[in-house]
């Protein structure tokens, strides 16, 4: 454990990794992965999964709760107060200097293609990171918990069911097998 | 006073409720923001989804900052996101809290496990849509739709890449952003 606590390093983590979240908040989790698991092993993997689902199945924004609770595990609540205000800073200030002429950066034909490029480049991020998590829970062999991957998947990309509901039903399916369990043991 | 505080409040509403993120509460923003405060118009608020596409960073966190400035400037911009960001930050802390203390309890292990699956499986959701999005320019593709085969390359290689050498994820960023000015760039007639 190190005596100082790192803010200064969570600041500029947090800047650098915000100012990089292009499409979607799901590319912080392996900005996340990189800097706090591979590079400075502040948590494991399995912590980082914990994390992501914790603040996935909490309201508002999976990146920047993720970051609050990524500076929460390193260096209690002012880490994650550093750590949230660092990840709503860049796009507070790319928005508010963007805003006063969105028309034209919104036409510019650059900016369009770079973003075109990205894509591609942020669907490899998080393939490459569902690849490593899916192994991670079959690991477990619990046939309940790897049905409920594809399950989950079905629910919300096919049928379009409301995350809340299937995030719900997940823990009360679990929490029942759980009572179930003690039941036949009983 | 008032519109800073009003701001901060319904951007607090939004933050709370909504759950799960991304384009799933568009609809719940533009009915906080658009029919009942009426702070910009319907016009306006496609332009703003436009932007926050654009640019880093969540869109909700995107929306309260440009309807913030729009309404009462920097400190409305600071409000609405404060407001937005808040709820969710507190209660993930308070459930990870509260996971760890009781980290013996077989219904909080079990739970998590089911969480922590689930979430898996709205990750692969979100990174189907993402696909899609990249290979054939939209979400809901038709069958006749002809891939985008420069955007499959790049995806391929950035994927080998990150598989075989763990390449640093801001440096594919730029990579990618690189090549899409090469690929997608047509010359100005």
């Amino acid at each position: 454990m190190e005596s100082k606590k790192p803010y200064l390093w969570l600041l500029g983590i947090n800047l650098f990794i915000s100012t990089f979240t292009f499409g979607g908040g799901y590319v912080v989790v392996p900005m996340i992965r990189r800097y706090f698991v591979e590079q400075k092993r502040y948590f494991t993997e399995d912590e980082l999964v914990s994390m992501a689902a914790v603040a996935q199945s909490t309201p508002g924004a999976i990146a920047i709760n993720l970051s609050a609770l990524a500076g929460y595990r390193v260096a209690g609540v002012g880490g994650a107060a550093v750590s949230c205000a660092a990840a709503v800073l860049p796009p507070l200030v790319i928005l508010g200097f963007v805003s006063a002429f969105y028309a034209a950066f919104a036409a510019n034909a650059v900016i369009a293609a770079v973003l075109k490029g990205m894509q591609a480049g942020v669907a490899a991020l998080i393939v490459d990171l569902v690849i490593d998590m899916c192994g991670m829970i079959l690991k477990e062999r619990s046939p309940l918990l790897t049905a409920m991957i594809p399950c989950a998947f079905f629910a919300s990309f096919v049928l379009d069911v409301n995350v809340a509901l299937i995030l719900a039903v997940c823990c009360l399916l679990c929490a029942g097998r759980v009572l179930f369990g003690r039941r036949m043991n009983r | 006073m008032s519109a800073v505080w009003s701001l901060f409040t319904t951007f607090l509403q939004i933050g709370l409720l909504s759950i799960g993120g991304g384009y799933a509460i568009i609809p719940l923003i533009q009915e906080q923001v658009v029919e009942r405060a009426g702070w910009v118009s319907e016009k306006v608020f496609t332009d703003i989804i436009t932007i926050s596409q654009m640019t880093p960073g969540p869109l909700a966190v995107n929306t309260s900052t440009f309807v913030g400035l729009q309404i009462a400037g920097v400190p409305g911009a600071v409000a609405a996101t404060v407001g937005c960001v808040l709820c969710g930050v507190a209660l993930s802390l308070a459930l990870y809290r509260f996971f760890n203390r009781h980290r013996e309890s077989a219904y909080v292990f079990e739970v998590l496990g089911g969480l922590k699956a689930a979430s898996l499986g709205l990750i692969v959701s979100a990174a189907a849509t993402i696909l899609l999005l990249a290979f054939f320019g939209t979400g809901a593709p038709t069958l006749e739709a002809a891939p985008d085969w420069a955007a499959l390359a790049v995806f391929a290689a950035s994927l080998f890449a990150l598989r075989k050498w763990k390449v640093n994820p801001v440096l594919l960023m730029v990579v990618t952003g690189g090549l899409g000015v090469l690929v997608y760039l047509r010359p100005l007639p």
